[in-house]
């Protein structure tokens, strides 16, 4: 090892105060700086923060944007969710490999890397890319070949950036070329007294102090009350009561406590997280501090997914702008009531970081290892001290009904499910895109609202919710019915929907952590034995087969991860059976179809130099 | 009434199945009174003679004929049972699962240090049947009935399965029976 190469090494330690809880960070910036974090680098940090070397390395090949090869200056890393397999991944992936002259995961000499990479939080305008830091997107073939011309004209991926987007994807600090695609309920034109646009709650205009005025004026206790009269649930999936977690973190004994923002949004085909953190900033990191005082906490982090890593210069330069406003700080607001303030955690590519425990342990610079419960984060988590974990819209709804209380929040959704949500819609359908509607919306009227009514399945709640078939578009999105995080995919009548549950089988393969066994190793049976099926060599038993390992994986499996993994499976059998039972046959003479002698025997035959006699 | 009939036959295994059967010791006079012994190494029958009630399977499929000989029991046998773990899991022989079927015969025949070939052939004899690219067990070849657990599954175990099947009594055999350690 170069001693210029040690030196930047342990400087980048020294920037973090040689803290190993910081190493997350650490080794992200070694990679952006060196392309790699290669085994002399390992040994350099693991010396420098005092920790055993095994736990840095497994830390490195943990995460998928970091890694012990070097890179080459510029990455492109195309997503490979199942959006963007049906509107083009193939052709688009093909042009640049062919372009640059290599197979996916290679560098070219002049230093350009392809990779694919799981959903980059682009659905809605699919097949999209990050060349570095920056989303290209509405990719084709053509647009793929132009991006690697110029790419090597200046190796400068900030200028392959020339129309901006809409909103804050324009402002100067982001300059990016996504689109919002907020979409109203109805144009302007079709209905100028706006009466069917729909609410808007988390995405209507923010009045920047407001809710924290309000919330400040009165004690934390009727903060939580205030939270809980508004009935509001979690809004990442799992659908917790948000006032009953702040009430269980506020009770925890301790003087040092944390909130932590899950801004890791990774179940594929989600965005609206994206949206929020560019134009409603100020509302998620005002729901934080509200969190902070309701809790008793100091600390906040904001745990933003590598993929968004093109927002940080913006979100910075807000969170700057709250300090200098008073908003976070020592004081906040001056009333001496609080101290309060947010750092951004960046995450390195991982699904399971969005488990709020794994999220934890990427927080204190550690692999993304989901933790066992109890005890709860609420009692021990970040740093072992009770943390609060919400998620981005969670805290936005947080915000609101500071803003306008509880009851006007309660106003919409259903008793179980109050407020509203926002959608993230994308697949086969006119106008995807974030909607905003109140909880208790029947699909069916998502589906209208899109265009995209002529659906023949809808994957609600992205690869870990579950796949529906048009006898249950009458069914409503709200926790107790058609629950999810917000990830709608739509598949249209030329969909093989059997592509799309192994394309979910893939990625749950892809990013199982395979600590416990029944998730390691029950994905991989149930993508073989969907493979006979599809292949048209599975029987009926295959069905039942397929169950059974999908509810043991529910059953045993360590987090939620391998507890939702088999959920495309099991859904898809429950609500679509029919797709599979076209494909499936019963043995003959108790052969096993699945089982193939003439291809058993080929390699025996070419070895032998002679055709087997049995076939 | 004709006694039942019972076919045995070893494929991808080390016969260590059959040597367990043979354990259950003066039983065996038992047996031989209770069934007609159709196909089996214990008889030396080389072809399923009739119908037969009870098919015991020890070994997995490594080749071809493994893969002939299972699917002639499962025509000519009501119930099948896959004995042993290689019949059950594969066993022992799927280790060379984890090696690609050419490497294994590479190093087996050409390049193992005491491998005297200098031919350099593989065997190809037209008797020698062709090998499959991975060990198979039984039930992903043919649809099998039950499956006996064991290295080798205990004689006793054995014949608590046997005497259960021919007695048309529900096969449940108490955890002294399935546990190995």
């Amino acid at each position: 090892m170069s001693t210029d190469h040690a030196r930047t090494v342990s400087q980048i330690c020294a920037t973090y105060g040689n803290d190993a809880t910081r190493l997350l960070d650490i080794c992200r910036q070694v990679q952006g700086t060196l392309g790699c974090v290669d085994d002399d680098s390992i040994d350099a940090i693991a010396a420098t923060l005092e920790l055993p070397r095994v736990e840095v390395e497994s830390l490195v090949t943990f995460y998928s944007f970091l890694s012990k090869q070097k890179k080459g200056r510029v990455v492109i890393r195309l997503c490979n969710d199942i959006i963007d397999r049906l509107l083009g991944f193939d052709q688009v992936l093909a042009a640049f490999s062919e372009e640059l002259g290599i197979e996916p995961g290679q560098t070219t000499a002049d230093g350009i890397t392809l990779e694919t990479t799981a959903c980059i939080g682009m659905s809605d305008q699919a097949p999209a890319a990050l060349v570095n830091e920056v989303p290209v997107t509405e990719l084709n073939s053509d647009r793929a070949r132009l991006i690697v011309r110029e790419l090597r004209r200046h190796m400068d991926p900030r200028r392959l950036v020339t129309k901006l987007g809409d909103g804050n994807n324009a402002h100067e600090l982001v300059r990016s070329m996504v689109w919002n695609n907020i979409r109203r309920h109805s144009s302007a034109a079709d209905d100028p007294s706006g009466a069917t646009a729909g609410p808007r709650l988390i995405l209507s205009p923010n009045t920047r102090p407001e809710a924290m005025r309000k919330a400040l004026s009165i004690s934390p206790a009727e903060v939580i009350r205030a939270i809980k009269t508004s009935r509001l649930r979690g809004r990442g999936g799992a659908g917790f009561p948000t006032g009953m977690k702040w009430e269980f973190t506020r009770a925890a004994p301790g003087t040092r406590k944390v909130v932590i923002c899950n801004a890791d949004e990774g179940e594929p085909g989600t965005f609206k997280d994206r949206v929020l953190l560019t134009e409603r900033p100020d509302r998620i990191f005002a729901g934080m501090t509200i969190a902070g005082y309701a809790i008793g906490a100091n600390e906040g982090i904001l745990y933003l997914r590598a993929e968004y890593a093109y927002l940080v210069p913006y979100l910075e330069m807000v969170l700057r702008k709250r300090r200098e406003a008073g908003l976070l700080g020592p004081d906040v607001l001056g009333k001496g009531k609080q101290c309060f303030d947010i750092r951004i955690q960046m995450g390195a590519g991982a699904y399971v970081c969005g488990e709020e425990t794994a999220l934890i342990s990427s927080c204190e610079g550690r692999r993304g290892d989901p933790k066992n419960r109890p005890p709860f984060p609420a009692q021990r988590g970040y740093l072992g001290l009770p943390t609060c974990v919400n998620n981005v819209e969670t805290l936005c709804a947080v915000t609101k009904i500071m803003e306008e209380g509880p009851a006007s929040f309660c106003e919409h959704g259903n008793q179980q499910s109050s407020g509203t949500k926002l959608l993230s819609v994308s697949g086969d359908c006119l106008r995807p895109g974030i909607y905003e509607v109140e909880f208790g919306t029947r699909l069916s009227r998502v589906l209208e609202l899109a265009g995209g009514e002529d659906a023949i399945a809808v994957q609600v709640g992205g690869p870990s919710g579950q796949m529906v078939g048009p006898d249950r578009f009458d069914h409503n999105i709200c926790f107790d019915d058609l629950g999810t995080g917000g990830s709608v995919m739509l598949f249209g009548p030329r969909r093989n929907l059997l592509e799309v549950v192994h394309a979910f089988l893939e990625f749950f393969e892809h990013e199982s952590c395979g600590y416990c066994t029944p998730c390691r190793v029950g994905i991989v049976q149930l993508r073989l034995v969907l493979e006979r099926v599809m292949a048209g060599r599975g029987e009926p038993g295959d069905l039942d087969s397929m169950e059974r390992i999908g509810k043991t994986m529910r059953q045993a499996s360590r987090c939620g991860l391998g507890q939702t993994a088999a959920n495309p499976v099991l859904s898809s059998l429950k609500n679509l059976r029919s797709v599979y039972e076209a494909l499936v046959r019963p043995a003959e003479l108790g052969r096993r179809r699945g089982f193939d002698l003439a291809a058993a025997v080929h390699l025996g035959e070419v070895l032998a130099g002679r055709q087997s006699t049995h076939t | 009434m004709a006694k039942p009939r019972i076919a045995t036959t070893s494929l991808a295994g080390c016969f260590g199945c059959h040597m367990s059967l043979l354990d259950i010791d003066e039983r065996i006079l038992q047996l031989a009174e209770l069934v007609e012994f159709d196909r089996s190494p214990i008889d030396d029958v080389k072809r399923i003679a009739g119908r037969c009630n009870i098919g015991l399977i020890e070994g997995g499929c490594c080749n071809e004929e493994n893969v002939a000989v299972l699917r002639h029991f499962r025509e000519h046998c009501d119930v099948l049972v896959s004995v042993g773990d290689c019949a059950t899991m594969g066993g022992v022989p799927a280790m060379r699962n984890l090696v690609p079927l050419s490497e294994c015969l590479r190093e087996a025949y050409l390049d193992g240090p005491t491998v005297h070939n200098p031919g350099k052939r593989l065997p190809d004899d037209p008797e020698l049947p062709l090998l499959l690219n991975r060990v198979y067990c039984c039930h992903e070849v043919v649809a099998v009935d039950y499956h006996l657990p064991g290295c080798p599954p205990s004689a006793d175990t054995l014949w608590a399965a046997v005497v259960a099947l021919l007695q048309g009594t529900p096969v449940t055999l108490p955890y002294g029976l399935l546990k190995f350690d």
